[in-house]
């Protein structure tokens, strides 16, 4: 413990390092994709350009998946983004953290707001409120100058690939294992856990609801249910 | 997949486009605004509520299985949970998760 401000230099680095653990997310994820992207009939061009342009796993998937189904174009691009309407939240939640920079700056920052780069800056910037916002905007800048060049050359080895990993991997299944090891940790209090049980049964309750809305829906009663929790219980502790 | 080749750019760059749009919206609109408290105090929750949603009906009707809820993809799923619970660690709770999914697979599969 030192008080010391972390300077923007070592707050790239150490934005860096954290990363590294979410390789193990990262590299399977983009292999998965460049995989079976190309097995559904992508070229390795327009693989390539979903993990660029997009550079969103599960709204690609998602994609994909409709893609094989021949679903409307309209359907296919609607429940890909509504599956991406999380990051509108994301956004919302680094507002008060870097909300200062420069446009260009929010810019570059807002096409790599991913999952990982999102949980591990908001992780550091609630833990350490005495941060600059040059500490921050270094710490960001270090989780996705790691994080997204594996993301993309490993999208390209995975369609290079192609089809060759066996299915007794059961890599299907590494997509939701990624998901949980992300959001367990996210349980650091009561009011969260609770959010988190809520989100799970709304989910499953409103899966037949079209276009990944029961998503978005379970989504916003669980966080006001997890408000709701935490405001309860700091209203029982101090009367 | 039977698109033509126009139409599948249309979709990538669709997609591209409107998902950086969701990113940007209230980096970029917003921007230092004042935000109000009780909108605050809901954005703490927003990843734990989220993404448990999304993986929840992927544990529970796995597409491998055709939908068919699978013992081995449950048992992964809960030790993936309650280690990241446990040690609060994502590299624990996603080798937790594969070393049961192996170990599963090859005793029940």
């Amino acid at each position: 413990m030192n008080d010391t401000p972390l300077s923007p230099k070592s707050a790239f680095w150490l934005g860096f390092r954290d990363m590294v653990p979410f390789l193990l997310i990262v590299v399977p994820f983009a292999l998965l994709f460049g995989a079976v992207g190309t097995e559904v009939g992508l070229n390795i061009a327009q693989t390539m350009a979903f993990s660029i342009l997009v550079i969103a796993g599960s709204s690609q998937f998602t994609a994909l998946a409709l893609m094989t189904e021949n679903a409307p174009t309209f359907i296919v691009l609607l429940t890909s983004l509504a599956v991406n309407l999380r990051m509108a939240m994301y956004s919302a939640a680094l507002v008060p953290h870097i909300g200062r920079l420069p446009l260009t700056t929010r810019a570059i920052f807002s096409y790599f707001l991913v999952d990982q780069t999102f949980a591990m800056s908001l992780n550091k910037y609630e833990a350490n409120p005495g941060m600059t916002l040059a500490a921050k905007a270094g710490y960001f800048t270090g989780t996705f100058c790691f994080i997204a060049p594996f993301w993309y050359v490993f999208t390209l080895v995975g369609a290079l690939v192609g089809a060759q990993i066996p299915a007794e991997f059961a890599l299907d299944f590494a997509v939701p294992i990624c998901f949980i090891a992300l959001s367990a940790p996210m349980m650091r209090s009561l009011p969260h856990f609770v959010a988190a049980i809520t989100s799970i049964i709304f989910a499953l309750l409103f899966v037949n609801i079209p276009y990944n809305l029961g998503l978005i829906l379970a989504a916003v009663i669980a966080m006001i249910v997890g408000a709701q929790t935490e405001q309860w219980l700091k209203n029982r502790t101090i009367s | 997949m039977t698109y033509d080749q126009g139409t599948i750019w249309f979709i990538i760059i669709g997609l591209g486009l409107g998902t950086f749009l969701i990113r940007f919206s209230f980096l970029g609109i917003i921007g230092d605004r004042e935000l109000p408290k009780w909108f605050l105090r809901h954005l703490n929750f927003v990843a734990v509520a989220v993404m448990p949603g999304l993986i929840a009906p992927l544990v529970v009707w796995p597409a491998a299985t055709n939908g068919v809820l699978d013992t081995p993809r449950m048992l992964a799923a809960l030790a993936a949970f309650g280690f990241g619970i446990w040690r609060k660690s994502v590299i624990a709770a996603v080798l937790a998760g594969f070393i049961v999914l192996y170990a599963a697979l090859y005793l029940f599969g």
